[in-house]
């Protein structure tokens, strides 16, 4: 397996849909290969970096657009 | 198991006062929810203007579908579930803009087949970093960038946590097609965030 082949299986081996056989090919190749292995290690921390930005208890407690509220609010009056 | 069952009662007494027209009721609700409702749809459709339009959408929406909704669900759940398709609906009336190729952020390879970059490790963990405020604006920010397209496929599936099926469906696209997109996104937001994650000693 080269490197093109496991940037392409990334996906399928962190959710781990990849069938076996594949699987230990891109064991193997990762074994060798630190590259492979770092750019592996940014995939999964940029799923991870996405998933706590968005949280949303974290993000934006208690900001309350007043001006969207009232615009709301008189809509549904309408 | 106590806990989740007061949470649903407070929600169907809300829900009932909603019904009876209660005003006060309904500004409740939308003080309680617009600001995260907001982040959902922001994230979306990646505008302010298209964002605050579809909250609007979405309150209005489900004021009207009030009848339908189940005593057993969650208040918060249900209006998250109607934004996002208010917002969703929204990017598909929205005037298509030619969209930026994504090409440019995907890795790129050497004809042997190895990555034509060497890549620098990240020092910090990501949640430790994330755990700073502006970090995690760096965050949105970098996946709000994302072409339209891909950024849509990565919204439902890594942060509304929606199965392929589900996004796909959403997406008008097939299982297979949300997949590939969705991996794209990944390896895009990857080469946003790189310069941000970077040993600083590199």
């Amino acid at each position: 397996m080269k490197c093109r082949e496991l940037a392409e299986f990334l996906m399928d081996y962190v959710s781990g849909d990849l069938p076996e056989e594949a699987r230990a090919h891109f064991e193997m190749h990762l074994s060798r290969c630190h590259n492979c292995h770092e750019y592996l290690e940014q995939y999964e921390s940029t799923i991870k970096a996405g998933k706590i930005a968005c949280d949303d208890d974290h993000a934006l407690p208690g900001d309350v657009p007043e001006d969207l509220v009232k615009a709301i609010l008189e809509a549904r009056k309408r | 198991m106590a806990s989740p069952t007061a949470i649903d009662a407070d929600d169907a007494a809300l829900v009932a006062r909603l019904r009876a027209g209660d005003d006060a009721a309904y500004e409740h609700v939308v003080r309680a929810y617009s600001g995260r409702l907001l982040a959902v749809t922001r994230r979306i459709l990646g505008t302010e203007e298209d964002a605050r339009d579809s909250v609007q959408d979405a309150f209005l929406n489900a004021f009207k579908s009030l009848d339908r909704f189940e005593g057993n669900a969650k208040l918060s759940t249900w209006l998250h579930r109607i934004a996002v398709n208010a917002a969703l609906m929204k990017l598909r009336r929205r005037k298509r803009k030619p969209e930026q190729s994504i090409e440019a952020m995907l890795p790129s390879f050497l004809d042997d087949g190895h990555h034509e970059e060497r890549f620098a490790s990240w020092d910090e963990p990501v949640d430790k970093a994330l755990e700073r405020a502006e970090t995690r604006e760096i965050v949105r920010k970098k996946i709000e960038e994302l072409p339209d397209s891909y950024r849509t496929v990565l919204v439902l599936r890594d942060i509304e946590g929606l199965d392929t099926e589900e996004a796909a469906k959403m997406l008008g696209l097939s299982p297979n097609a949300a997949k590939i997109r969705l991996h794209r996104a990944r390896q895009a937001l990857r080469t946003l965030l790189s310069p941000h994650f970077r040993s600083k000693a590199s």
